[in-house]
């Protein structure tokens, strides 16, 4: 563990018991997040990745090892609001406007009215939704609802974005166009950034780091480091080296599968 | 506008079949009159007589019709529109507990709610209570509670009003029970992320997504509450209010006075209920929830 490490995880596991005895959600997980990394999670559902994501956030408590975030327990890190979390769903609320919806954490954590605005109007434009503040969410798209439910995670001071899936319920355009912004906006505010997907071309297109899972129990397979630049235009998406990425991530996913496929 | 001819065929069909059973329950007593007095009517004749006996089994529309002007329109032409004879009066003291009953109804509804969700004995201890509470008949508790506030010298509006919340607060309880837990488990989680306290998790996500449920309860709970409030009146002596016209009305054979009590109570149920309707469609809308 280096001075630069965010999330930091030894041997942790959970174990949930259910009454088909107990499921091991998460088995003997070792990993470390530095600073400014965009980490993505695959593998198989039932894997445990959005489990490890949940402990991060100390939505989940692990029943064995450690986790810590920013050097402190998650529970710590959760009460210091160290980071911002993008579920699957934008989960907007529906009787307030996109602003109200960025504004919501703000008030939360006691954000002063006129700091309020700035930070409302800031995100809004850092996520290309500038002039949308007055409308509700019925009035946009599903991919800009989700891009409403970043800028609200953005809205305040953490630099650690955790997201789960964000990406999942939209079409493959939206995607690939939220991608590249989601790229954009790490490259522009250093967040350390840690994404769960079921998808390889997107692992591979925004991550530093590909963390390979497999299911039964939970456990990491493979770690990727990315050789690619940080500049990624989408149309890197066919060279070879991002070709032999997505097949080394391919290959640990069928290796992590084993005989159940 | 489309829903106007539905809604008058409805009504004419009642008023064929409220007529139609004007004659055949008035017949017998028209008829027995014509023995006695030696003639014999004509079916044209029997029908006229069905339609206008002084305390008929079943007055005919417009009896009660004429009945209910004589009693609100004409008494406010007067100058006597809260008379005791006028009943725009009576109306007036059923709609003051029904009002008060429901209004304490709702806070205790929704207190006990808020008890249920957050606390977990309550949530083990008190629904059955509530449940229990709505198998007593109301007809049977009232009197008790009546004499036991008079006992302790409380009279007037509140006894009647408590009746009234008797009978309101559990369907408040049980939409409300329902709507505070409908945050699904992603929006509880999310407030967690924010380190939210229980306030601020209440009255930003849990109080808000429960308005439809509560609206929907508000309606069942204001017709409860009227029922409450006519019930109230009977064991009171019948001084006044809806329910007093109804007991009195009774007890003299006034069956033209019983059905436009009747009326007016379905009349002003329906109103009450309606303005709920109105600020549920007003609040949703702006809420961006209808």
């Amino acid at each position: 563990m280096t001075k630069d490490t965010i999330i930091s995880a030894k041997n942790l596991s959970l174990t949930f018991q259910t009454n088909d005895g107990p499921v091991h959600a998460l088995k003997d997980v070792d990993l470390d997040v530095h600073k400014g990394d965009f980490v993505s999670f695959i593998g198989p559902s039932g894997c445990g990745k959005t489990t490890f994501l949940r402990c991060m956030a100390d939505l989940e408590h692990p029943t064995a090892g450690s986790i810590t975030v920013n050097g402190m327990s998650a529970e710590d890190a959760r009460r210091k609001r160290a980071y911002g979390y993008v579920f699957q769903a934008a989960g907007l609320y529906p009787w307030r406007t996109i602003g109200g919806n960025i504004r919501l954490p703000l008030e939360i954590m006691g954000y002063s009215k006129s700091d309020q605005d700035d930070r409302v109007n800031r995100v809004l434009e850092l996520v290309d939704l500038a002039g949308f503040e007055k409308k509700f969410p019925w009035q946009l798209s599903g991919g800009m609802q989700q891009r409403a439910s970043i800028a609200r995670a953005l809205a305040f001071d953490a630099d650690i974005l955790l997201m789960d899936e964000p990406f999942g319920a939209l079409d493959e355009i939206v995607r690939d166009h939220l991608n590249e912004q989601l790229l954009h906006l790490w490259d522009t505010t250093h967040k350390t950034i840690c994404f769960v997907t079921h998808s390889i071309p997107e692992a591979v297109y925004l991550s530093t780091k590909i963390v390979v899972m497999s299911p039964r129990p939970g456990r990491i397979t493979d770690i990727i480091d990315s050789p690619l630049p940080r500049e990624r235009p989408l149309d890197i998406r066919e060279t070879p080296e991002f070709l032999e990425i997505a097949h080394r991530v391919r290959d640990g996913l069928r290796a992590g599968h084993g005989d159940d496929v | 506008m489309r829903n106007l001819l539905p809604v008058l065929t409805v009504v004419a069909a009642i008023f064929v079949i409220w007529y139609a059973g004007a004659v055949g329950l008035n017949a017998a007593w028209a008829k027995d009159k014509a023995e006695r007095a030696g003639v014999t009517l004509t079916f044209k004749e029997l029908v006229a007589d069905t339609w206008s006996q002084d305390k008929p089994k079943l007055p005919a529309p417009h009896q009660v019709g004429a009945e209910i002007w004589k009693t609100t329109g004409a008494m406010v032409a007067k100058g006597r529109a809260f008379s005791k004879r006028s009943l725009i009066y009576h109306s007036w003291v059923t709609f003051s507990s029904t009002a008060l009953g429901f209004v304490l109804g709702t806070a205790l509804g929704t207190l006990l709610a808020i008890g249920i969700v957050y606390n977990r004995t309550m949530d083990m201890s008190v629904m059955p209570w509530v449940i229990a509470s709505q198998t007593i008949p109301i007809l049977a508790i009232a009197p008790m509670i009546i004499v036991v506030l008079n006992a302790v010298g409380i009279s007037g509006l509140l006894p009647k009003a408590m009746i009234s919340m008797y009978l309101s607060f559990f369907p408040v309880v049980v939409g409300m029970v329902k709507g505070l837990r409908s945050p699904s488990r992603m929006q509880l989680d999310q407030m967690r992320t924010w380190y939210a306290s229980p306030a601020q998790t209440f009255w930003r996500l849990r109080l808000p997504s429960s308005m439809p449920y509560l609206f929907t309860s508000l309606k069942i709970a204001m017709a409860a509450s009227l029922v409450g409030a006519i019930v109230g009146e009977l064991p009171t002596g019948a001084v006044a209010g809806l329910g007093a016209r109804l007991l009195a009305g009774s007890y003299y054979g006034q069956t033209i006075q019983i059905w436009s009590a009747l009326i007016m109570a379905a009349a002003l149920a329906a109103v009450l209920v309606g303005l709920i309707g109105l600020l549920q469609r007003i609040t949703l809308k702006r809420m961006g929830m209808a």
